[in-house]
């Protein structure tokens, strides 16, 4: 098997995360391989979203580290942002600007995957849509061309809060098909999903926050 | 395809923040109208007699753009905290800071250099003298960036708040009463015929000092609000 992306590991030591003098979580560890997955469950408000920001360094954790290849996340700053990609809640598209001119920024802002924008735009099932304005597009398709980020920049980490969000079964495949091959070559993911992720592969690390 | 060098990624946010401006055309001609609303209120409200506003034109027009400069801050951030592409700003390969300027530069492009191409006109509204006019623009020129800068830090803090309106003017006013005193009293100045580099000079240093100290600041407040 072919790893496109560069041997990696991203490490957790001992995070706690304190939210309005609750403790959310504390003592957590975990490490994450080229090719692993992190899927972190639990019920509403038990921190899924906080940990994920603290992954991607929007927040930094009350307590503990995190390390890419073995530097502190904080030190190395930019050079840690241009190996993640993050897609949250929101979904970082501008409703203004058209599909295609949401994700030529995005691109400028990452490390470019040599996808073209019309390769991406297709992929996500939105060819055809490159000049539409994003406030036209129906939450589903914004989703998409928010998700469509991930293809268009190279980045071996995805951090994904709720992916599936307004997604149909269809979209839901799609989505399930990239994170598949981002896997199988050798990327990283850290996922939070409400619906069940179809993953192909075994390599799986399963961290409840509600136990 | 070679990653966008940081030239190249602060050319194509300051495009993306003019073409944004562009699209909401209406949202962003708001502050201008009220620069000018305002100033020309003032003769109808106070009485047309030529020297009296001659005496008071400086300090109506600076009043009158601090104000519209405050109106028109929220929008420097708002936008691109509620749709989440600050979230990505942030967690983009290249320093913040820089991108800040970017971000200050296409605000400033938008709400601030309208502001001087109007203000020949008003100043005529208010009869001040040409000299006077000159040195309104050259103040307007150096004293309208400061005003974007110093506010954006004001906004990086309150950006994340729901009602950060009110606590935004309270902390960005008092920083912005420097600006509007040297500006003012030099366009005072050099309608009584007075010497006003001094005042220019100072303006000039705020510049300065906001450009080189302001996206540092702005940056790190916007990292304290989002997270």
């Amino acid at each position: 098997m072919t790893h496109t992306y560069p041997a990696a590991t991203l490490e957790a030591r001992d995070l706690a995360c304190i939210r309005d003098d609750r403790t959310l979580f504390d003592t957590l560890s975990f490490t994450l391989e080229a090719g692993q997955a992190l899927l972190v469950e639990g019920r509403n408000g038990s921190g899924k979203t906080s940990l994920l920001r603290i992954l991607c360094g929007i927040r930094q954790p009350d307590e503990g580290h995190i390390h890419w290849n073995g530097g502190d996340i904080y030190r190395l700053a930019t050079g840690y942002n241009a190996a993640t990609a993050w897609v949250g809640h929101k979904d970082g598209i501008k409703l203004e600007l058209s599909a295609e001119e949401n994700l030529v920024f995005a691109r400028s802002l990452g490390t470019p995957s040599g996808l073209d924008i019309a390769e991406a735009l297709d992929a996500m099932e939105l060819g055809g849509f490159d000049d539409v304005i994003a406030i036209n597009l129906s939450a589903g398709q914004k989703r998409r061309l928010a998700l469509a980020r991930l293809l268009v920049t190279r980045s071996p980490l995805w951090i994904l809060d709720e992916p599936f969000t307004s997604l149909d079964t269809h979209g839901i495949s799609l989505i399930e098909t990239m994170i598949n091959k981002h896997l199988s070559d050798g990327g990283m993911l850290a996922v939070t999903s409400h619906h069940p992720v179809a993953l192909d592969s075994t390599d799986i690390t399963h961290i409840n926050l509600s136990d | 395809m070679k990653p966008a060098t940081l030239p190249q990624a602060f050319a194509i946010l300051l495009r993306r923040d003019l073409t944004l401006a562009y699209r909401r055309r209406s949202e962003m001609i708001n502050p201008l109208l009220f620069f000018v609303l305002v100033t020309a209120m003032f003769p109808l409200g106070i009485g047309a007699d030529p020297a009296l506003l001659r005496d008071i034109g400086p300090g109506i027009i600076w009043v009158a753009a601090l104000l519209a400069s405050l109106l028109s801050l929220e929008t420097v951030f708002r936008s691109d905290f509620d749709d989440g592409s600050l979230e990505q700003l942030l967690l983009s390969p290249h320093p913040l800071s820089i991108l800040m300027i970017a971000k200050v530069l296409a605000h400033w492009l938008v709400t601030g250099l309208p502001l001087l191409i109007v203000a020949p006109l008003l100043s005529v509204l208010l009869n001040l003298s040409h000299e006077a006019m000159r040195t309104l623009l050259i103040t307007l020129a150096l004293g309208t960036p400061v005003l974007s800068l110093i506010g954006a830090i004001g906004v990086a803090l309150t950006v994340g708040l729901r009602k950060g309106g009110t606590i935004l003017s309270l902390l960005v006013l008092p920083l912005y009463v420097p600006v509007l005193i040297f500006a003012a009293s030099a366009v005072a100045n050099s309608d009584a015929g007075l010497p006003v580099s001094a005042h220019l000079s100072l303006l000039a240093a705020l510049l300065v000092l906001a450009t080189s100290l302001s996206p540092a600041a702005t940056a790190a407040s916007l990292r304290i609000s989002m997270s």
